[in-house]
């Protein structure tokens, strides 16, 4: 299952090394949205910075839909869904490697906007411990569930606009955490923040679990 | 292919109905009976219906989760899941609705705000959201198996959800603020208590007969479907009776 993974996962980035959509669209249009949150929220007011952590993980979850949305996309044409059902790959290998894919184009996104946050909006990143922690327990949670809901709208005529509709409400406890999480880390709020990385842990492992149990039943589906 | 409802379960369907309507009934009498409260007036009696809403929500959305697990596990996969899993959470979507509504009515004079970011009033919500798509998804369509399948694994993910959202809003909202909207117990005289009660009998029996009716209906639509599919297939072969020798079998419920 591991090396399936590893082989998926290598595959999805090296097509995306090579037609750079998430690099040339995805990613520009995350910067955009932090750029559009400043023009709707007066930045004299101290808002945004108060607002940065939020902002940040709302971009991010936009971002991520159009990032999952993409890695399904690629298995579309050609056939490359019966080539890879037809492959003998482990199907949770599969998806374990299309979710890791996805978690290594969102980390490359996140720092992009921590980046933009800091720069834009003045944020200051202090506690980089908990920063990371939390970033990387979302990310992993965000893709897993992701890649499992592009699993099930896949195929479907209407998916980008099911998709949405399907994981906003799902990722809403990651939303929750991580905003918390990282408010914690930039001082803008005291709380234990440490809890809100281990509720992004738990997201992320049952997701992970679900998809692996789950993506067999779902390739199946022609 | 069709199977004609037993006069037995056709029998006991009726009595659910007429039970379900009786409690209705009753609860509606008895509830605009109870006395008004000092502290919230008439609107007081609005628990007859609000408790025992959110309630079958929560239980037509387990059945939901029930239902698709039991059709995912292979040694248990029967269409009658699917079609349970279906109605159930139809159901309980518009009861999860009716919920939010008659809290905002009761919230309206008592907090005077329509909504508030409560802990439970937040992970209601989601809770619609997150079966809104659900449904969303069962009307896209296509072949009757590959939809169970994908309707399936979409609930378990939704119901796997519900656990992780009420944790982290309760965390994030009792944070902030005491919980400030808990009903006081203390207030809730016997009148009060016993219509309640009697208003979670009315919603369960509700629940149930919907659920049975919705069944039966989702079954007749799908048997409705193969049967215009037939008539196309039969018609479109006897146009053309020499092209096709052996006629092929007719199409099936799986």
């Amino acid at each position: 299952m591991w090396r399936d993974a590893l082989l998926v996962a290598g595959k999805d980035l090296r097509i995306e090394a090579r037609s750079r959509v998430a690099s040339n669209q995805v990613a520009p249009f995350a910067v955009l949205v932090l750029v559009l949150f400043g023009l709707a929220l007066d930045p004299d007011r101290g808002v945004l910075e108060r607002a940065s952590a939020g902002l940040f993980w709302v971009a991010v979850l936009f971002a991520s839909v159009l990032a999952v949305q993409r890695s399904f996309t690629i298995e579309t044409g050609d056939g490359a869904r019966d080539g890879l059902r037809l492959s003998g790959l482990d199907p949770g290998g599969i998806f374990l490697g299309k979710t890791a894919a996805v978690v290594v184009q969102l980390l490359a996104l996140e720092v992009l906007l921590a980046v933009g946050i800091v720069l834009l909006y003045g944020a200051d990143l202090g506690r980089a411990a908990m920063v990371a922690a939390s970033a990387a327990a979302a990310t992993v949670g965000l893709a897993a569930a992701g890649t499992v809901y592009a699993g099930v709208a896949a195929g479907l005529r209407v998916r980008e606009t099911l998709l949405p509709l399907l994981m906003l409400p799902v990722a809403a406890p990651v939303l929750l955490g991580a905003t918390r999480a990282w408010e914690v880390a930039m001082g803008v709020s005291v709380d234990d923040g440490w809890r809100w990385v281990q509720l992004l842990a738990v997201f992320a492992a049952v997701y992970l679990a679900l998809g692996v149990a789950a993506f067999g039943t779902l390739l199946e589906e022609s | 292919m069709s199977s004609p409802t037993a006069p037995a379960a056709a029998g006991a369907t009726g009595l659910l109905g007429a039970a379900a309507v009786l409690a209705l009934g009753a609860t509606v009498v008895l509830g605009l009976g109870l006395p008004p409260t000092e502290e919230q007036g008439t609107y007081a009696r609005l628990i007859a219906i609000h408790p025992p809403l959110a309630w079958a929500a929560y239980l037509a959305f387990g059945v939901t989760g029930v239902a698709s697990a039991l059709w995912l596990w292979r040694r248990t996969r029967a269409p009658r899941f699917d079609r349970l899993a279906a109605a159930s959470a139809e159901i309980g979507v518009v009861f999860c609705a009716l919920t939010l509504v008659t809290g905002s009515i009761w919230g309206r004079p008592t907090w005077g705000v329509w909504w508030t970011w409560d802990a439970r009033l937040t992970s209601t919500a989601l809770l619609l959201a997150l079966f809104l798509g659900y449904l969303a998804l069962r009307r896209v369509g296509g072949p009757i198996d590959v939809r169970a399948r994908r309707s399936a694994v979409a609930a378990l993910i939704a119901v796997a959800d519900v656990p992780l959202v009420h944790y982290s809003v309760e965390w994030w909202r009792t944070l902030h603020q005491d919980r400030s909207l808990r009903l006081p117990e203390s207030d809730l005289d016997g009148a009060y208590t016993a219509v309640m009660l009697l208003g979670f009998v009315a919603m369960t029996l509700c629940y149930g007969w919907l659920l049975v009716q919705r069944c039966r209906a989702e079954r007749l639509e799908e048997e409705g479907e193969l049967a215009g599919l037939n008539a196309a297939l039969a018609a479109r072969r006897a146009e053309v009776p020499a092209a096709e020798p052996a006629p092929a079998p007719a199409a099936s419920l799986p």
